[in-house]
């Protein structure tokens, strides 16, 4: 178990290799334009250029450039931002993280729990009215584009119903700092969540359904239905147990990518002061260093979770244990 | 329950024959949400391409062209097309309203003095080419990867599924983010091509290659597959020539697979094409889609909010088509997929 | 009731499954009884629905598309229609099933221990531990080397000999006065075959419990069966004692399945018999005897099902007069049917 887990650590470490690699391509190897111009910003002064192409080695060798990128990244951690004169990029990031971290994990609660319990009502019902009803829901989330949907919500609990009794508790668009006012914090977030979690419901649900529908007919459950234990039993202890190895897989993938960026456009439509805010101003000012950053951070959580699934993998299958 | 007693699963496809794909056909045709999906998504290309002629004959307006000045007649009381604005601080413009009825402004105005619904049809056009041309990159180059990995094995494989297991670890939005600011700020040149900074190409090229390994991966997992099946290794058996092999017994069953995935990716292309335009780094004006067009009704979300709403449901009801239609393909393509045992 | 009464009483047991070609009948009305610490074989081919007929008596015939028609009463008790919550009471208690393919019968995500114990306390109020205490026993006494350990194993980790050993010590978790067993051998090596046959034949004798046997494999039938059904196109076509029908088979569609055995003694044949044709689609069955298109000995009064009579307990359903039989079975010792 010991060697599994080193060996998925190893690997870990050479896709984030792999993602820095190809983010500091992107940036700085892309055919056709001066990477100098785009690091400085916008109409940029001849000094600012020839300062950024020393402080980026960029007349040096493609090897040394990304040395110097990562060890400002993550060694001095100094890069600056040019468009925002001098600010450093990263503790700009690293302020964010709770910000994000308040989104998605919140989201996340809801999304497994709602996930959960459309999946299983709607396999336990299939082919009955509730479960083509369920089915058209989710399908109507994963139908709805989060960044609209936000806008929609704003509009009703912003301005349309923000007099009535429904929404008068809706707080102005912004983030309160859960140890600054926690009920604020939540009361602040309560909308975001439900946004950014109605995708997921609608994809979760979908996948534990059909999941679900097929563990259902595997021979496991017939002998666990032969042992004249409940069917309830038989669908939660049997059916559900087995779906969950998908499930799991999902969540950590789809975590991973939501705190690393993905829940940007929540973020900038709620006007929550997140990494994905922080990376939508970069890209307004085309602020290179900053956007840069919050890739290579934002990648480090996609690995990280995936080795977090990984590890809890291991414990809720056992068949992982045993290979490799 | 009848595959209990006579147990046959559906062999895969020897060749291309007609049996499979007609039962394919038949099942899909008496999938009626399905072909109503299909029946929505034409009636969706059509009035986008139709956008032109409403320009010209209903909305009598150029959607690209801002009209601040100008003036519209509504029951015989003459309006202008901006007003200035009574909420707030009375700063700012309010566009006009929905008029609800056929003829300019039929939905209202933008911040431009724009007519929304001409807008919305041509933003249905370069929200569908995008969606569509992205597609048909995404899956061409995605087959063909996944077909070469998995057909020839060995070092090309592997080298092969470690750039698709590094750019499918990139999370999709900031390998688009990345790729579209580097991109768009500067035209670039590439060989013999050179790519304006406003050209469509941009999405489409960045939308096509960022879901390239979700469809590639599962492609070379089923040519993998496919290469260790008894028909194939008869055929080789048989001293067939891989060339033959490769067409007659691995791209027929790969074609399937492929098909499945039309649908599901043209959904997830008109949604990436939307937030990407909605950051500003998608569409860029003074072309529209759907997205820069919310965008656009950003600002007026409280005052005129049919111009965020309009393009927004226009998605939604695209996007779900699409879903509902590749359910639909899935189930009769994919026997896999059906559940077992009804 | 009485002690001699029969254990399990089938009558006119029928389940068809709807389809797209109709109503397709895998079991057509069969009768039969088991009586206590009685072994019985049920002989066939695939689809000749002795599977069925097994699914039934254990109400696990769920699809939304079958019917099931008849009646099954266990000691009394009739199972057809019955509610799941009484079917819970009885199946895993009284009645319990060891299933053909031991590979996939287990739920891979727990361990032995507790899905052995999970069916003790799902019909005895008893503590975890004592649950865990009995399935270590129960391991041991289907011949599991070090229960100890394989008690906390998970399935993936036990050798396909080894999962059904411990199927079986699941399915003998609560003493259940009928264990049905639905081709247990099949997908085994030849010598753990043998070695899972002589538990199922002691376990009759330690806890007294009736099996029935369900195969394809004559065999295993010869090894440890009282009594053998023979089932052909959802119907019994013989019944009787294992040596009568052994020794006397009466239907031409058992001669068929004896001459493609190799004989245990006297000189080895060139060539085994093998029973002309393929056995009939369900949802396409002939008219009248449904053997009739593969049988050697059709005649017109085959055009009607025959019932299923004879004396001695040992009886058989073919419109051959019984005398021409005796005949007949020695002419079907030499025939040779080209295959």
């Amino acid at each position: 178990m010991l060697a599994a887990m080193s060996f998925r650590l190893g690997q870990m470490v050479l896709v984030m290799f792999g993602i820095s690699v190809v983010a500091f391509l992107i940036f700085f190897a892309t055919p056709g334009a001066d990477p100098s111009a785009r690091i400085a910003g916008r109409n940029a002064s001849q000094e600012t250029l020839v300062q950024v192409r020393h402080d980026f080695g960029l007349d040096r060798p493609l090897p040394v450039q990304y040395g110097l990128m990562m060890n400002r990244l993550f060694v001095s951690r100094d890069l600056t931002s040019f468009v925002n004169r001098g600010q450093r990029v990263i503790p700009a990031v690293t302020g964010a993280i709770p910000v994000t971290l308040s989104l998605v994990g919140g989201a996340a609660v809801l999304w497994v729990l709602g996930g959960l319990i459309v999946g299983v009502i709607a396999g336990a019902t299939r082919g009955t009215f509730i479960d083509r009803a369920l089915m058209i829901l989710s399908l109507i989330g994963v139908s709805v584009p989060v960044f609209w949907l936000g806008e929609v919500a704003n509009l009703l609990t912003q301005s349309r119903w923000h007099d009535t009794w429904l929404f008068s508790w809706v707080p102005p668009l912004g983030y309160i700092p859960l140890t600054q006012d926690p009920w604020g914090w939540f009361k602040a977030l309560v909308i975001p969540w439900f946004t950014l979690a109605t995708l997921y419901v609608g994809l979760y649900g979908r996948v534990l359904r059909a999941s679900l529908i097929e563990m259902m007919q595997e021979d496991f459950i017939r002998t666990a239905r032969a042992k004249g234990i409940g069917e309830r039993r038989v669908l939660l202890h049997h059916g559900l147990r087995t779906s969950l190895v998908a499930f799991v897989t999902m969540f950590g993938l789809d975590f991973g990518a939501l705190v690393g960026g993905g829940a940007l456009l929540t973020e900038v439509v709620f006007g929550l002061q997140g990494v994905g805010k922080l990376t939508y101003e970069a890209l307004q000012t085309l602020d290179l260093p900053m956007i840069l950053a919050t890739v290579i951070y934002a990648s480090f959580f996609v690995v990280m979770a995936n080795f977090v699934v990984d590890v809890v993998f291991v414990f809720i299958d056992p068949r992982a244990r045993d290979v490799r | 329950m009848v595959n209990v007693i006579a147990d046959q699963p559906a062999a895969p496809v020897r060749q291309a024959a007609a049996g499979p794909w007609r039962t394919a056909w038949r099942k899909l045709k008496a999938d009626r949400s399905a072909i109503a999906a299909f029946g929505v998504l034409v009636v969706i290309v059509i009035a986008s391409l139709a956008a032109p002629l409403y320009a010209q004959y209903i909305a009598h307006t150029d959607p690209f062209v801002t009209n601040l000045n100008g003036e519209i007649v509504i029951d015989g009381v003459t309006q202008p097309v901006l007003q200035a604005s009574t909420e707030g601080l009375g700063l700012g413009m309010t566009p006009i309203g929905p008029t609800w009825r056929i003829g300019p402004y039929l939905l209202g105005a933008d911040n431009q003095g724009r007519d929304v619904a001409a807008r919305l049809l041509y933003g249905g056009r370069d929200s569908l080419l995008i969606s569509g041309a992205a597609a048909v990159l995404c899956l061409v180059l995605a087959t063909f990867l996944g077909v070469v990995s998995g057909f020839f094995g060995g070092i090309v494989d592997v080298g092969l599924s470690r750039i698709l297991d590094v750019l499918w670890a990139f999370p999709v939005f900031l390998l688009a983010i990345s790729l579209s600011i580097v991109l768009i700020a500067q035209s670039i040149q590439i060989g013999p091509f050179e790519i304006r900074s406003g050209s469509l190409w941009l999405p489409i090229f960045i939308i096509g290659i960022v879901y390239m390994p979700y469809v590639a991966r599962p492609i070379r997992g089923h040519v993998l597959t496919l290469m260790q099946a008894e028909f194939v290794t008869a055929a080789i058996g048989l001293g067939a020539s891989p060339w033959r092999i490769l067409l007659r017994d691995i791209m027929p069953n790969v074609v399937t697979r492929i098909i499945v995935f039309v649908p599901l990716i043209l959904a997830l292309n008109m949604m990436t094409e939307s937030s990407l335009s909605f950051l500003s780094i998608g569409v860029q004006p003074p072309d529209a889609s759907w997205g820069t067009i919310i965008q656009d009704g950003q600002g007026l979300l409280y005052s005129r909010p049919i111009v965020a709403l309009a393009p927004g449901l226009a998605i939604v009801i695209t996007v779900l088509a699409l879903n509902i239609l590749g359910d639909g393909v899935r189930d009769a393509l994919d026997p896999k997929s059906s559940p077992r045992g009804i | 009731m009485s002690v001699n009464a029969p254990l399990l009483v089938v009558e006119g047991l029928t389940v068809s499954f709807r389809s797209d070609a109709g109503l397709v009948r895998a079991v057509a009305g069969v009768s039969f009884a088991v009586e206590q610490r009685e072994i019985v074989g049920v002989v066939g081919e695939s689809g000749s629905g002795k599977s069925q007929t097994l699914l039934a008596i254990m109400g696990l015939i769920d699809s939304p598309n079958a019917v099931v028609s008849g009646s099954i009463r266990f000691m009394g008790q009739e199972l057809v229609g019955l509610n799941r919550r009484a079917l819970d009471a009885i199946r895993g208690r009284q009645i319990a099933m060891i299933f053909q393919d031991p590979m996939s019968a287990l739920t891979p995500v727990h361990t032995i221990g507790n899905q052995i114990g999970e069916q003790v306390r799902a019909h005895e109020k008893v503590s975890a531990r004592a649950a865990r205490a009995r399935a270590v026993q129960l391991l041991d006494a289907v011949g599991i080397a070090n229960p100890d350990r394989v008690v906390d194993g998970y399935p993936h980790q036990l050798s396909g000999g080894m999962r059904q050993r411990a199927v079986i010590a699941m399915a003998l978790s609560c003493n259940p006065a009928l264990l049905v067993a639905d081709e247990p051998t099949t997908a085994l090596d030849v010598t753990v075959q043998a070695q899972i046959l002589e538990l199922i034949g002691r376990l009759r004798d330690q806890f007294g419990s009736a099996v029935i046997l369900v195969t394809h494999d004559l065999g295993v039938v010869a090894q440890v069966t009282d009594r053998v059904m023979v089932m052909y196109g959802g119907r019994f076509v013989e019944e009787g004692r294992k040596g009568s029908v052994f020794r006397t088979p009466l239907h031409p569609y058992t001669w068929g399945l004896f001459g493609s055995i190799p004989p245990m003694d006297g000189e080895r044949p060139a060539r085994l018999a093998a029973i002309p044709g393929a056995p009939p689609s369900l949802s396409n069955l002939p008219k009248g005897c449904a053997f009739g298109p593969r049988c050697a000995f059709r005649h017109d009064a085959c055009i009607v099902q025959p019932p299923l009579v004879g004396g001695n307990g040992h009886r058989a359903a073919c419109a051959l007069p019984e005398t021409s039989r005796k005949f007949h079975i020695r002419e079907v010792a030499s025939i040779e049917t080209p295959v």
